[in-house]
């Protein structure tokens, strides 16, 4: 694998001000730490997977990429170019060439469709929007598109409504598609979705990353997919970074007492396997106030013996690209 | 001697009368629950499952209705009783667990008048008593601080929380029968964990248990038997250990090699091409011909029955024997 980078996200921070009610003397009274300091890079051609449970900042991360809620601090570079700026600037020019490198599929396929538009439309949209299709091919462009993503030519004046959820993500990969883009951010594509027709999804984007050689950042709660799709996962926790390895490398030897538990409980399709469950005791605390030190030392057993409470964890590397904050394994 | 039963349903029909036209969402099936065990209800979504939960408690949402069949609950068909006598079944001899804890819990009262409402309505306590008896319930659902959590609102709980507290709601009558309609589905990876390790120690207790789930991961770890279902009917009825080993289905298989494995490293996981049919109209014969891959002739034309074809296998496929003789083991 080449190893040009496409992406590289310096300190990122991202926080939600909570404010107090009120219609003219609003307040901040709090803030949610979604995203603290994340820094990590991803490789052209690779799948990037972020994984960790909901409310550990994983949405919030791929949104602040794309500028789609700004972020409090940081800085976010693709292909070399510092996007920030981009975006601050306000040409409208930059702004779409760029927007059309980095696309994103949302969660929810029922959400994230038009319902009063046909899927001729919103596979369209892209082109009036960026011409970079002339207009007389715009219709071959999209029968192209539809047969990519496995739907037919007639799907094309249908509405969303008269679509499986399946058949929806693939409209939404089309729709993101169609602006030829060098990375995919896939937020949960296949989260609501039945377990045959996830396979489906999750091979289409295998196929079109072979085809185009796209970059993804697939977002995801659910291990299993993950270790099938992605070659790099980052795993998160309360807003941080607690480790980064190479897929394999990951799910063979976790370091982190968090990848650790959140691994082994996975439930596993074999009735007569016995793994032994780490059952984590509690659960994940309140961003609002993280815990201090390291912010899994609550839930983690190994938290008295190395001051955890006091302690930050500093991302550190291993060896083998393999990087792990945790206070356990710097000693 | 066979262990006994204590539900026994017999070819039935839950019907949607929708403008669109009647959707048949379970249409004739038969499955028994032995005392004492957890069967396994498994199937993707729109398959039946949860219709026929809500079918053995009577409590079909309109426009569904319930067309024919049997339910026998320790020797008496629940379809024949009146409306009273099924509040006395409800939640006293049968529970139910439903699949969002988040919305089964009413916002506007605390946590300690909706579950001694329920030990009130079946038990002949004091207000006192009661109370005393859902504290007792939240220790053993593993919630830390009952005296003080028993007062909180549900928006103050996560959904964690709200769900073993819906299972402690559900148990505190004792039930027989719990029906626990896909009650991790919700939850996040180790909070789901917790919740399953609290499902294995409640075994213990002897109640039987329906868990219905599209989690095949779920299953293998708490089921004894499994149901598989597919568009309102029943395909394969077996052990777990027969349904993870030897599936004879091809929808039971299809569904196996579909799951993506985490012990397993990026193999390729088997598509079922196409996707769940409609109801309304459903393919001719076997349900699932449009989308197998073995699919014959006569699968379009004929209904295939549950057949017996080894001790406690059940298979609902005109090709079963066949596939039988070449039974291979399932890569796993």
């Amino acid at each position: 694998m080449s190893a040009e980078i496409i992406l590289e996200v310096k300190n990122l921070v991202k926080h939600y001000p909570l404010t107090s009610r009120g219609i003219f003397l609003k307040k901040e009274v709090g803030v949610v730490h979604a995203v603290d300091n994340v820094s990590f890079s991803v490789r052209k051609g690779e799948t990037f997977g972020l994984v960790g449970e909901s409310g550990c900042g994983k949405t919030s991360t791929a949104r602040a990429i794309l500028y789609l809620d700004p972020p409090t601090s940081g800085e976010i570079y693709f292909e070399g170019q510092e996007i920030g700026r981009i975006f601050k600037s306000k040409n409208h020019q930059d702004l779409l060439k760029l927007r059309r490198k980095m696309q994103y599929v949302f969660q929810n396929p029922y959400a994230s469709l038009d319902p009063r538009m046909t899927v001729a439309d919103i596979i369209m949209e892209p082109f009036v929007i960026h011409k970079h299709v002339p207009k007389e091919k715009w219709h071959n462009r999209l029968y192209e598109l539809l047969e990519l993503v496995g739907l037919e030519e007639y799907h094309a004046e249908r509405y969303p409504h008269e679509f499986s959820g399946g058949q929806r993500q693939r409209i939404c990969i089309a729709r993101a598609l169609a602006v030829e883009p060098k990375l995919l951010i896939a937020d949960e594509p296949v989260a609501s979705l039945d377990v045959s027709v996830r396979a489906q999804i999750l091979n289409l984007l295998q196929e079109l990353q072979q085809k185009f050689g796209i970059t993804y950042l697939y977002i995801s709660h659910d291990l299993s997919t993950v270790r099938h799709i992605c070659h790099r996962v980052a795993v998160m926790y309360l807003g941080k970074f607690v480790e980064i390895a190479e897929t394999s490398e990951l799910f063979n030897s976790p370091l982190h007492p968090y990848t650790q538990a959140l691994l082994s409980a996975i439930p596993v399709p074999d009735p007569e396997n016995k793994r032994s469950r780490i059952v984590l005791p509690g659960e994940v605390p309140s961003p609002i106030n993280p815990p201090k030190g390291c912010r899994f030392h609550p839930r983690c057993i190994y938290a008295k013996k190395h001051n955890c409470v006091e302690n930050v964890p500093e991302l550190v590397d291993v060896g083998k690209g393999h990087w792990v904050a945790c206070n356990k394994v710097k000693r | 001697m066979a262990p006994r039963e204590i539900l026994k349903i017999e070819n039935l029909t839950t019907y949607f009368y929708t403008w669109a036209g009647v959707v048949k969402a379970v249409d004739g099936i038969s499955l028994d629950v032995r005392e004492g065990e957890t069967l396994g209800l498994v199937g993707e979504s729109g398959s039946g499952k949860s219709v026929t939960a809500l079918s053995i408690l009577r409590i079909v949402p309109m426009p569904g209705r319930i067309i024919g069949g049997k339910i026998i609950y320790k020797g008496e068909n629940l379809l024949e009783k009146t409306e009273d006598e099924m509040q006395q079944i409800r939640g006293k001899e049968i529970a139910y667990i439903s699949q969002d804890p988040a919305t089964s819990l009413n916002p506007v009262f605390s946590i300690a008048d909706q579950l001694t409402e329920v030990i009130r309505r079946h038990q002949n306590v004091t207000k006192e008593e009661a109370l005393k008896k859902a504290i007792e319930l939240f220790r053993l659902v593993e919630i830390a601080d009952p005296e003080i959590k028993i007062w909180n609102y549900p928006h103050q709980l996560s959904g964690g929380m709200k769900q073993r507290i819906a299972i402690a709601r559900a148990l505190s009558c004792q039930p027989n029968l719990l029906l626990a309609d896909e009650p991790t589905t919700n939850l996040d990876v180790t909070i789901q964990a917790q919740i399953l390790e609290l499902m294995k120690n409640l075994k213990k207790l002897g109640m039987s248990m329906i868990l219905i789930t599209h989690d095949m991961g779920v299953v293998a770890g708490v089921a004894d038997r499994i149901n598989v279902m597919y568009a309102g009917r029943v395909c394969e009825v077996a052990s777990t250990k027969t349904i993870f080993r030897n599936p004879v289905h091809p929808y039971s298989r299809a569904l196996l090699e579909a799951v993506s494995h985490v012990t397993v490293k990026r193999v390729q996981p088997k598509i079922i091409p196409g996707a769940i049919p409609n109801l309304i109209s459903p393919p001719s014969g076997c349900r699932f011909h449009p989308r197998c891959d073995f699919a014959a002739a006569e699968c379009a034309a004929v209904v295939p029955q549950l057949v017996e074809i080894e001790p406690e296998h059940y298979v609902a496929c005109i090709r079963a024997k066949e596939f039988m003789e070449n039974v291979k083991e399932v890569k796993l």
